[in-house]
């Protein structure tokens, strides 16, 4: 059996005293979309800043296609197929919006002309494409953070990380982001969605993971997640519990 | 402005500048603008560091210095041109900032800048108790070969004039050719947003170590052009930091970040200096960081985007393209987030 994309076995990550993750061990297979989620100051974004390789872990081993890639800095992790979003959006503000998705196309292709092709192919797959030549720091929050997804798209990953891109948008948004999300899944690029969204990230996960206090308590599909009295105890609340079958 | 304006205040500057030497016959006139065209040159190479990767350098004069004096000593010591003194000057100081980057580009931010003038004042020193290189007496460039060859012309100043423009204009085509290709994308990515830039697979260390090798380089060879005009160099007059401040500040009263910006930066520089050097006269020693101390304050507080910022907001470019923000400010860490 081939190995999956992506393997997490036993990471912890410690700042000091504090334990930001311990003992996380998940996987995913290729093309799959894993829903990451948990209360505040579970540590998913320390998970993710170690998957992207902002954080060497403490200990354990990430590994892509089987191989171990835990401590590698962020433009090797790039390279090697996984790119990611920010939480807190980091456009580069000062370029115009073709340019920010150029930066992201010039990891596979460094001649200009081509990169800035591929980044109008990107920009029309998320429809951000009529506002190519706006300066990036002048779109909305919600354009910032389809900015960043086409970015990162654009560096053609295998896994994607997307670190809360529902978070703060509307209604009529997070629609879009969920159908934009499908559309990604649908080319064949696998994901791992934080997501403090439920009925953004319910629908599109095949398996969500679920963090409190730096641990993995539960790991399944999103129904089985739904109906977790451990998980709706610590995290979901009542409102998300799904029927019983 | 448009493109077509910009290019036709470009190509009427070439000819201004060109002919300027030919028209205007008084010495003092004719070495201002060869000042002006070696500070211009200064500031651009600066530029390619500190303006478009947001790298702000305060040590650039240990690249200029390195320049002047490597092409002294080989031309005193071994005969050679000062031609190619002035290539091997731009090949030891971009070997140097790669020794210097190294350690620095792990600093960022303000902290970067400390580090490069502690690197200034220590190459400073050290040139000052190193006796092979003439220590604090500096040198004297001998006066034999006048001409092509050696670099050296008595009489007329002109060659000299069209000497600086000419490297000015290479280091202009350097620069523009790195904004045009991925590596100019890649340093305006790391001004603005470091991590974002890693992210995409942009490794921080290399292309900082780029934009440092060429600017260095470029200073380098300004250095030699100094050094065979004035044919007097010591560490007062090519390893200060009052002209390390130099370089960075034309270019940020020009605009960082921009093509022309330093030129512009380096002509109004030039000539309030020279103003108040004619004002001052003898007694005037130091109103130059005087007038350095009060341009960064008005800068900074003002317009931090530079004359050329305000020059992009007051005639912005017209056509479907709407223009962002003017080129972000010298701090990346001083723009709202």
């Amino acid at each position: 059996m081939s190995a999956p994309l992506l393997q997490v076995e036993r990471l912890t990550k410690r700042f000091g005293g504090l334990v930001a993750n311990e003992d996380v061990s998940f996987s995913l297979g290729a093309g799959e979309i894993l829903g990451l989620i948990g209360p505040n100051g579970a540590g998913k974004t320390t998970v993710f800043n170690s998957l992207a390789g902002f954080f060497p872990p403490t200990s354990g081993e990430i590994r892509l296609d089987g191989r171990p890639v835990a401590g590698l800095p962020p433009e090797r992790i790039a390279a090697l197929g996984v790119a990611r979003t920010f939480q807190i959006v980091r456009v580069f503000r000062s370029m115009t919006v073709l340019e920010n998705v150029m930066v992201g196309a010039m990891l596979r292709h460094k001649a200009v002309r081509i990169a800035r092709r591929l980044a109008e192919a990107a920009l029309a797959f998320t429809g951000l494409d009529r506002r190519s030549h706006e300066a990036a720091g002048r779109l909305t929050v919600a354009e910032q953070k389809r900015l960043e997804v086409t970015r990162a798209l654009a560096t053609e990953p295998r896994l994607l990380l997307l670190d809360e891109v529902m978070a703060g948008l509307t209604q009529a948004e997070v629609q879009e982001a969920v159908e934009m999300v499908t559309r990604i899944r649908a080319r064949g690029t696998a994901c791992v969605v934080v997501e403090h969204v439920m009925e953004g990230i319910m629908p599109i996960a095949d398996r969500m993971v679920v963090l409190e206090r730096g641990r993995v308590i539960a790991d399944g599909p999103p129904r089985a997640i739904a109906s977790d009295p451990v998980v709706i105890a610590a995290y979901l609340g009542e409102e998300y519990r799904a029927p019983g079958p | 402005m448009s493109r077509r304006t910009g290019l036709a205040v470009g190509l009427a500057s070439l000819l201004g500048a060109a002919l300027f030497p030919l028209l205007v016959t008084r010495p003092t006139w004719q070495n201002t603008a060869i000042l002006m065209l070696m500070t211009a040159q200064l500031g651009v190479a600066w530029n390619i560091l500190g303006g478009y990767a947001g790298q702000v350098s305060l040590g650039h004069a240990a690249f200029f210095g390195t320049g002047a004096y490597v092409s002294t000593l080989l031309s005193m010591r071994l005969g050679v041109s000062p031609w190619a003194g002035m290539l091997a000057g731009g090949a030891v100081a971009a070997a140097l900032s790669a020794v210097i980057g190294w350690p620095c580009f792990r600093l960022k931010g303000h902290y970067f800048a400390m580090a490069t003038i502690a690197v200034g004042e220590i190459v400073q020193a050290l040139v000052n108790g190193w006796e092979a290189l003439g220590g604090a007496v500096g040198f004297s460039l001998p006066f034999t070969e006048s001409g092509l060859w050696g670099f050296v012309w008595g009489r007329s100043k002109l060659p000299y004039h069209y000497i600086a423009l000419g490297l000015l204009l290479l280091t202009l085509s350097v620069n523009w050719l790195v904004t045009r290709s991925h590596v100019g994308y890649y340093l305006r990515a790391i001004k603005d947003e470091p991590d974002a830039a890693r992210s995409l697979g942009v490794s921080l260390g290399r292309y900082k170590q780029i934009a440092m090798m060429l600017s260095s380089a470029l200073a380098a060879m300004g250095g030699t052009l100094y050094a065979q005009k004035e044919l007097f160099i010591d560490p007062g007059s090519t390893l200060s930091t009052s002209l390390s401040i130099k370089m960075a500040l034309v270019a940020i009263l020009g605009g960082v970040g921009t093509l022309t910006g330093p030129i512009v930066g380096a002509v109004v520089l030039t000539a309030i200096e020279e103003a108040s050097r004619i004002g001052f006269g003898g007694t005037g020693r130091g109103t130059d960081l005087i007038v350095y101390g009060l341009l960064i304050v008005v800068i900074a507080v003002y317009q931090p985007s530079g004359i050329m910022g305000w020059v992009a907001r007051r005639w912005p470019a017209p056509g479907p393209a709407p223009t962002g923000p003017p080129a972000a400010g010298l701090a990346p860490e001083a723009k709202p987030s």
